[in-house]
């Protein structure tokens, strides 16, 4: 290493900003709110009089509490439908666009663009498609000869209807990605098994998804960590877990004890539920879409 | 080399109807957002010509929402954070390359930690800490602003550094030693030629930064609860509560956020998709 970043004084200066800003907002913040969690906080903005009695009062509260356990299968069944419908969706649509010469630049353009929409206006925007009377859906099935109106957000649709959107609107994203390990495959491969005969479907079957699995395994992972982060869509469609509470995910539900049920110490506990989950799924993640290395 | 015809057009097909679905509601929102309220209802799949045809949902957005003001707040707010997180993380990330020091390792393993904490595990105490600095809630537009812009540039600054490490592990050594013998100072290697060398990741960085920021609502739930203080998305969201039945200005509404964001999309595409990819697609 060359001698001239040898003089320590710039270290400081150069690290200083990021560093204040890390430990300020995350590291301190982080701690805090495992100490607010065993506080009694019921306004936002204090540290709260007093302890919580028992210390621990929020935990076991946690574990008592229907709605946690509502919003933990829901929380789960996001994941799935991550999996099998972001990954799985974008995964048939990579292999498709990479077995056609024209148009893919096109349909990338296209199938990633609703990433850059904000969730809160995609939510209105699925709030008038699913509307009861009359949504674009409806009027569509109408179209087709249907004459009940069917309510999309009563209980019997409405996990499926706020999963929807959520799993649409990032295919694109996990498409681009595939897309790209694809076109990361030699083209000779193909070619050689070309001439031994193979068809374009066992070229797919033995070449494109084998050594598509390192990256497979990555959008996976992103994946299941990306359903936990999930708030917007899902808070815009389907406030307070409407109906009777049965669509809360982890994160709307702390959200709402925290601003609309003013425990805010028990947000907190919630949070910490959140945190707790992300580490034992990704290292779960981790374990089952282990990348293989001899590829 | 890419097999017979008839198979081609089944892909097309396939891939056609999935590129309808992402087309079809956003032109479905934008044609119904010039129809007559009541009429959006029954007649849906018409154009929005004759007497259907109306811009009053519009001229309501404008005057009714103060939809102008929640951009213009929303674009002081990206647009610092973006600035922000820019700065702060490219000068994090020259040094965590090419300086060497005892902590460099701790550093480097912080920020990486970092990444992982979810939003949700620290926006109490942040609101609680912000408050004790009268910084939340108080009747100065600069002040309310900086309370959501200082949290977001934390929340992206360790991608950011990872992001930008990556591109100063790849500069030369040889063009920082010679500006050196020219007899540049560090802070002038950096801004002269780091930053301008490092344009395509500076840009990355500041696309995923800004559309981060200008989408985000849960940040903006928490610290713009002022009507006047309101940027797009927290707007956005009020909407369904207070004119939750009227579905032209809701469209209209829609329709506002969407146009700028598909038009910019539209011209920076290639970069778009490679910041919004950046963190999973190494290289």
């Amino acid at each position: 290493m060359s001698n001239i970043y040898k003089s320590k004084k710039y270290i400081l200066l150069f690290l200083l900003p990021a560093f204040l800003f890390l430990i300020i907002y995350l590291y301190y913040p982080f701690f805090v709110n495992i100490y607010s969690s065993f506080r009694s906080i019921r306004t936002l903005g204090t540290y709260g009089k007093k302890w919580n009695d028992p210390w621990f009062e929020n935990y076991v509260k946690l574990a008592a509490d229907p709605v946690v356990w509502i919003s933990l299968k829901n929380t789960l069944l996001m994941i799935i439908a991550t999996i099998l419908g972001q990954v799985g969706i974008a995964l048939i649509l990579a292999l498709l666009v990479d077995n056609v010469s024209r148009g893919t630049q096109f349909f990338r353009t296209v199938f990633f663009f609703p990433i850059v929409i904000s969730a809160t206006a995609l939510g209105l925007l699925f709030n008038l498609i699913f509307l009861y009377d009359k949504g674009m859906l409806n009027q569509f099935l109408e179209l087709f000869g249907k004459t009940e109106l069917t309510d999309w957000k009563s209980e019997a649709y409405a996990l499926t209807t706020m999963m929807i959107p959520v799993v649409w609107q990032y295919v694109g994203f996990y498409f681009v990605i595939l897309e790209t390990g694809l076109n990361n495959i030699s083209e000779e491969l193909y070619e050689a098994a070309a001439i031994d005969g193979a068809t374009r479907f066992q070229r797919v079957w033995y070449i494109s998804v084998p050594l598509l699995r390192n990256v497979i395994c990555t959008c996976l992972t992103l994946g299941v960590t990306g359903a936990l982060k999930v708030f917007d869509l899902p808070w815009t469609m389907f406030p307070k877990g409407m109906p009777l509470k049965m669509t809360f995910l982890t994160g709307t539900y702390m959200y709402y004890q925290t601003m609309e049920a003013k425990n805010v110490d028990y947000g907190a506990t919630l949070a910490i539920l959140i945190v707790v989950l992300g580490v034992v799924l990704s290292r779960l993640t981790r374990m089952v879409f282990k990348e293989s290395e001899d590829l | 080399m890419k097999g017979n015809k008839a198979a081609s057009l089944v892909i097309y097909v396939l891939l056609t109807l999935w590129a309808l679905t992402t087309i079809y509601p956003l032109y479905w929102v934008v044609e119904n957002s010039f129809k007559v309220k009541d009429k959006i209802l029954q007649q849906s799949f018409a154009l929005p010509v004759g007497e259907l045809f109306t811009l009053a949902n519009y001229r309501r957005a404008f005057d009714r929402l103060s939809i102008g003001r929640a951009y213009a707040n929303s674009l002081f707010i990206s647009g610092f954070v973006t600035i922000g997180v820019m700065l702060v993380a490219g000068l994090a990330s020259f040094a965590l390359v090419r300086f060497h020091f005892r902590l460099k390792k701790l550093c480097y393993t912080m920020v990486i930690a970092a990444m992982m904490f979810p939003v949700f595990s620290t926006i109490i105490p942040v609101y609680t800490m912000e408050t004790s600095w009268h910084i939340t809630n108080t009747s100065s537009w600069f002040l309310n602003m900086l309370s959501v812009i200082l949290p977001q540039i934390a929340g992206n600054t360790s991608f950011a550094i990872i992001v930008l490490m990556g591109f100063v592990q790849s500069l030369p050594l040889e063009l920082e030693e010679a500006a050196h013998l020219e007899g540049c100072t560090i802070p002038q290697i950096f801004f002269r030629i780091v930053v301008p060398l490092g344009k395509p990741s500076f840009v990355t960085v500041a696309i995923f930064s800004f559309l981060w920021s200008y989408n985000d609502l849960f940040t903006q739930m928490f610290f713009l609860r002022r009507p006047e203080m309101q940027a797009i998305t927290r707007l956005l969201n009020e909407l369904t509560s207070k004119e939750g039945t009227n579905y032209g200005l809701m469209a209209a509404a829609v329709t506002l956020v969407i146009i700028p964001v598909i038009v910019v999309y539209i011209f920076l595409q290639k970069y778009i998709i490679k910041g919004m990819t950046a963190g999973a697609v190494k290289g």
